[in-house]
């Protein structure tokens, strides 16, 4: 049995959060990253990269250090507008952006590399700007990787554990997320409970990434 | 009146070497650029199309400056009137041939009337990859005429057909730029398809205009 439905609700609404903020940022980025040889773009795309290979709580403790109403950003944000960060449900849709950011990049820089560069060199012939081709030309055209980023990157989102203790602790209803409610199971020494949430939690990521895999294989039979 | 001159320095390897051409191109007239690989015939194009910046020279078509480097003017490709053929044709996959030519010119009268002239009004509603390489050819052709050009840059448009769809569709793009009255560049390796095709030939060796003139039929 389900404990209880809110961590569920939580992990949710972290997903879809970072999913979108991390999209809207991240295809001007891969953009550039795509389309840029050498530079400074290797040093950005670097450091963009860092999540993969630093320790979730080496990030979070950082993050935390930064968002906290002491550190630079969370003084900034509590001065500026009155907003607490860490411990809070925007302090975990940051930690989630920090910590999906190179999947989301990666995917994304991929599908626009996958995309000819005579198509858009085709669609500035016709007179058309950066903005209009990428609607148009470049995002239709790479379904695949769009597809890649939005699911691993939500996948990810609603799994995260160490960052999201780390910036947002486990506040029931507000940063309780699955992976928490699980580690909180375990500790009390309720198996069954912990059991039954990673059991959600391997199904709903199954269906996820099965559905990406099936629809990277239409795509590709096209 | 096409006329530019042109400095790029291009890399081939470990070999480098400048491409350097100068030429005028009367209205209307159909010049054929040759030379073998790598001697910077299609940066030719780009440049002139502005896909590619040169290091140094001019640009200029009927009057307009596209390109001076000692006055630092360089329209952006956009601004150039320009109709490019790209070698893989450069379709858009998720747009029918008719999207294709709308998204250069949003007139459908214009649409279906380029789509005649190419012989294409039965494929209107196809995709790019149901259709066949000439086929596809065609439909570049007609959205690379959708915004009235004034310089048509063919860069190999037909090196992926075979022989005989080679000289049928050489012969309509002939046709074509004849019909819409249109300055035209072509890029091409083979020697007869530019000797029958053009009124004007350029051959490139090694970035170095070698023979220009009246084209031998």
């Amino acid at each position: 049995m389900i404990p209880d439905w809110m961590p569920f609700l939580v992990s949710l609404r972290l997903g879809l959060w970072v999913t979108g903020i991390l999209l809207a940022l991240c295809f001007p980025l891969a953009w550039l990253f795509a389309r840029t040889k050498g530079g400074w773009a290797i040093w950005v795309e670097t450091a963009a990269s860092l999540p993969l290979v630093l320790a979730p709580t080496v990030l979070g403790f950082l993050l935390l250090s930064a968002i906290s109403p002491r550190g630079p950003v969370g003084a900034f944000f509590l001065g500026a507008f009155g907003w607490k960060l860490s411990f809070t449900f925007a302090g975990i849709v940051i930690g989630g952006c920090v910590s999906g950011l190179p999947f989301m990049l990666t995917a994304l820089k991929t599908g626009i590399l996958g995309v000819p560069s005579s198509l858009v060199e085709a669609s500035y012939s016709l007179g058309k700007g950066r903005v209009e081709t990428a609607l148009r030309v470049v995002i239709p055209n790479m379904k695949a990787g769009l597809l890649a980023g939005i699911v691993m990157t939500f996948a990810h989102a609603i799994g995260e554990f160490g960052i999201v203790l780390m910036v947002g602790g486990s506040v029931p209803g507000v940063t309780k997320t699955v992976s928490i409610a699980v580690y909180e199971r375990v500790e009390a020494l309720d198996f069954g409970g912990a059991r039954a949430y990673a059991a959600v939690l391997v199904v709903a990521s199954y269906v996820a990434v099965f559905a990406l895999n099936r629809l990277q294989r239409q795509e590709a039979r096209r | 009146m096409l006329s530019f001159y042109l400095v790029k320095r291009l890399r081939a390897g470990k070999r480098s070497f400048d491409l350097e051409v100068e030429y005028d191109l009367p209205r209307g007239a159909f010049l054929g650029v040759r030379g073998p690989s790598g001697s910077g015939k299609t940066t030719l194009i780009r440049c002139i199309a502005g896909l590619e910046r040169p290091d140094g020279g001019r640009i200029q078509v009927e009057g307009d400056r596209w390109y001076d480097s000692s006055l630092s003017v360089s329209l952006p490709v956009q601004r150039r009137k320009v109709g490019l053929v790209f070698q893989d044709y450069a379709l858009f996959p998720n747009m029918t041939v008719l999207g294709n030519v709308l998204y250069a010119c949003p007139d459908e009268s214009r649409a279906a009337e380029l789509l005649e002239l190419v012989k294409l009004e039965d494929r209107a509603s196809y995709f790019p990859r149901e259709l066949s390489g000439g086929q596809k050819q065609r439909a570049a052709l007609a959205r690379a005429l959708a915004r009235r050009p004034e310089l048509l840059l063919l860069d190999e448009p037909l090196s992926a057909l075979d022989e005989e769809l080679r000289e049928e569709l050489g012969d309509e793009i002939r046709r074509i730029q004849r019909a819409s009255g249109i300055t035209a560049i072509i890029v091409s390796h083979s020697k007869r398809e530019i000797s029958r095709l053009c009124d004007e030939v350029l051959e490139i060796r090694s970035g170095k205009l070698d023979d220009s003139g009246l084209a031998v039929y």
